[in-house]
C-alpha cells in the first residue's frame, strides 16, 4: 500500500476547498457532542445498573447479529461473487436493499412478515403461541436484517478483487474445494472479511429504526443503546449526550481497529 | 436559504397588500388582527397526538389566507421542547402537557402567555371487536393479555402511570413505546392485545381499533397549551393560527378528533 507522495501533483484548488468543507461538516457534530457531554458524570453513568443493562443488551444483540450475518452473509457473498444463476441480479438487489431502505420501513416489513399477525409469524404463533416481536431475538433479527448487507457487499468485492491464480494453483496441487476455501480463499480475503464484519457490527450496534418498530422498547429485553439515547433525550439530555458519546467512542474504536482500510496510510 | 425565504415572504407580502381590499372579509372571519392580511410561512411545532386535527386546521387557515403556508413538525412534546430550547426556529408550539410548555417558558422561548385549547383523556385501545374481552384496567393484568404502554419519558406515559396508580394496577408491558402513536400502531397491527392511548388516538385509528373507557376516578386529563414563540419570524401568522385553533371551526375539528373543550 505504500505509494510515493512526492510524485503526486497537488490537488486542484476547488477540490481542496470542497474536501476541507466536507471534513468540517463531518467533524462539527462530533465536536458539538463532545463539548456538551458531562464528562464528570461518566463514572456514575457507567456504573448505573440501568445503563449497564442496556449496554450489555446492546453488545450481546449486536454480536449475535454479527455472528448470524457472518454465517449467512459470507456464503451469500461467495455465491454472488463466484456464480451466475437465474435471478442473480434480483438476488443481488435484494441483498443490498436493506442498505437503502429506511430502517423504520424495514422494521414494519419485518412485523408484516414475522409479527404474530404476519405472513409467516402467524403460522408460528398459532403453532407455538410465541412470536418474535418484543423479544431479544427480535432485536437480533432486526439488527441482522439491517446490518448483514454491509458484510455481504464488502466480502463480495473482496472476493472479486482476489487473484484467482492462487486458488487455481492450489487446485492443480490436488487440494479439495473445501481445503482451498479454508486455506487459500478465506485467508486471502481476511482484510475484506474483517472490514465487512466491523461495518456490520457497527451498523447493528447503532441500529434504531427497525429495532423500535419491530422489537419495541423494554429495558433489559429489547432496549438497546440508541433507543435509550432517544428516550433520555426527552427527559435527561446530558445523559443522552453521554450515552451518545459512548456509542461514538465504540464506533471510533472500530474505525481505528480497521485502520488499514478506513484510516489507511496514504 | 435565508435570502430566498425573505424574497418569497416579500413577494407574498406584495401580493397580500394588493389583494388587501378583496380579502378583507376573509380576514375578519378568521379573527386576524386588522391592518392587512397576513402572509408567509407559519412553522408549528405540535404534539404527535395533534397530527390529524392540526393538519386539518392548517388547511382551513391556508384556505382563509391564501398567502399563508402552514408547516408542521409533529413529534413528542418533550422532543419538541428540547428542539426549541436548543434553538430550533418555530412560530408556534402546541404541547400535550403543561410541563413541557413550562420548560419552554422557563427557557424564555415563549412570547406572551400560553393558552389551553384542548383537553384529552386516556382510554384502553383494543383490537377491533375486543377479542380479548377487556373491560377495565384491571383486565390488563391478566396473563393472557399483552399490553404496550408509552414510555414514562413522554407525557402519555406519565399520564398512564398516574392512571394506573389511581386504579391500583401494576402492569408488565411488553414494550414502552417512544410515542403514543406507536402504541396505537402496535395494537392496530394486532401485535399486542391492548395499549393505553389518548381518546383522540382512538378517533384517528378508525375501525381497526376499538376503545374501552377508563372511568373518571382513575382517568387523567391532559391539558394542551399553545403559544407563540419568542423566536417567531412570523408572529402575526402564528397568532392567526392560534386564533384558528381556538375558533369555532377549530373546536369542531378538535372535537371530531376526540379532544375535549378547554
Amino acid at each position: 500500500m505504500s505509494r510515493s507522495r512526492s510524485n503526486e501533483p497537488p490537488a486542484p484548488l476547488g477540490i481542496g476547498v470542497l474536501g476541507a468543507l466536507a471534513v468540517v461538516f463531518l467533524t462539527l457534530p462530533l465536536v458539538g457532542l463532545a463539548s456538551r457531554a458531562p464528562w464528570s458524570d461518566i463514572p456514575t453513568l457507567l456504573t448505573d445498573p440501568a445503563v449497564r443493562t442496556t449496554l450489555r443488551l446492546s453488545l450481546t444483540a449486536s454480536l449475535a447479529a454479527l455472528l448470524l450475518s457472518t454465517v449467512l452473509g459470507v456464503p451469500l457473498a461467495w455465491l454472488l461473487a463466484r456464480t451466475r444463476f437465474p435471478g442473480w441480479r434480483l438476488v443481488r438487489a435484494l441483498a443490498v436493499l436493506p442498505m437503502v431502505l429506511p430502517p423504520v420501513v424495514g422494521g414494519v416489513a419485518l412485523l408484516l412478515a414475522f409479527g404474530r399477525r404476519g405472513l409467516f409469524g402467524q403460522i408460528l404463533f398459532e403453532a407455538t403461541g410465541w412470536s418474535l416481536p418484543f423479544t431479544t431475538l427480535g432485536v437480533i433479527v432486526a439488527e441482522t436484517f439491517v446490518a448483514m448487507p454491509f458484510l455481504v457487499v464488502t466480502v463480495e468485492s473482496g472476493l472479486r478483487s482476489l487473484d484467482r491464480r492462487y486458488e487455481e494453483a492450489a487446485a492443480t496441487l490436488g487440494a479439495s474445494r473445501w481445503t482451498i476455501l479454508r486455506t487459500v480463499t478465506l485467508p486471502l480475503i481476511a482484510p475484506s472479511l474483517a472490514a465487512g464484519m466491523a461495518l456490520c457490527w457497527a451498523r447493528a450496534l447503532g441500529e434504531f429504526g427497525a429495532t423500535i418498530s419491530f422489537a419495541g422498547n423494554l429495558p433489559g429485553r429489547t432496549q438497546t443503546m440508541p433507543l435509550a439515547v432517544y428516550l433520555q433525550l426527552e427527559s435527561n439530555p446530558p445523559a443522552a449526550y453521554l450515552l451518545s458519546f459512548v456509542l461514538l467512542v465504540v464506533s471510533i474504536g472500530v474505525l481505528v481497529g480497521m485502520r488499514d482500510r478506513y484510516l489507511g496510510q496514504p | 436559504m435565508g435570502s430566498l425565504r425573505r424574497a418569497v415572504v416579500v413577494g407574498a407580502l406584495a401580493v397580500a397588500l394588493t389583494a388587501c381590499g378583496a380579502s378583507a372579509d376573509v380576514t375578519d372571519r378568521a379573527g386576524a388582527p386588522s391592518g392587512g392580511d397576513i402572509a408567509g410561512d407559519v412553522l408549528v411545532f405540535a404534539a404527535a397526538s395533534l397530527t390529524d386535527a392540526f393538519t386539518e386546521i392548517g388547511e382551513i387557515v391556508e384556505r382563509q389566507h391564501p398567502q399563508v403556508t402552514v408547516t408542521f413538525n409533529f413529534a413528542g412534546s418533550q422532543q419538541l421542547a428540547t428542539q426549541i430550547i436548543e434553538g430550533a426556529r418555530a412560530d408556534v408550539f402546541a404541547s400535550a402537557d403543561q410541563a413541557q410548555m413550562a420548560t419552554v417558558v422557563d427557557a424564555g422561548a415563549v412570547a406572551g402567555i400560553p393558552v389551553v385549547f384542548a383537553r384529552n383523556q386516556l382510554a384502553i385501545a383494543v383490537e377491533a371487536g375486543n377479542p380479548a374481552s377487556v373491560s377495565s384496567l384491571r383486565d390488563l393484568q391478566r396473563d393472557d393479555v399483552t399490553v404496550v404502554l408509552a414510555a414514562e419519558q413522554v407525557p402519555a406515559g406519565r399520564y398512564t402511570r398516574e392512571a394506573l396508580d389511581r386504579a391500583g394496577v401494576t402492569l408488565a408491558p411488553v414494550s414502552l413505546e417512544t410515542d403514543v402513536r406507536a402504541v396505537l400502531t402496535k395494537v392496530a397491527l394486532g401485535e399486542v392485545d391492548t395499549g393505553i392511548v389518548y381518546t383522540s388516538d382512538l378517533a384517528a385509528a378508525g375501525d381497526r381499533v376499538d376503545g374501552v373507557a377508563i372511568p373518571d376516578e382513575h382517568n387523567v386529563t391532559a391539558t394542551y397549551p399553545i403559544a407563540t414563540l419568542a423566536t417567531a419570524e412570523n408572529p402575526a401568522g402564528a397568532q392567526t393560527f392560534i386564533d384558528a385553533v381556538r375558533s369555532d371551526s377549530g373546536r369542531t375539528v378538535l372535537k371530531r378528533a376526540g379532544f375535549g373543550a378547554p
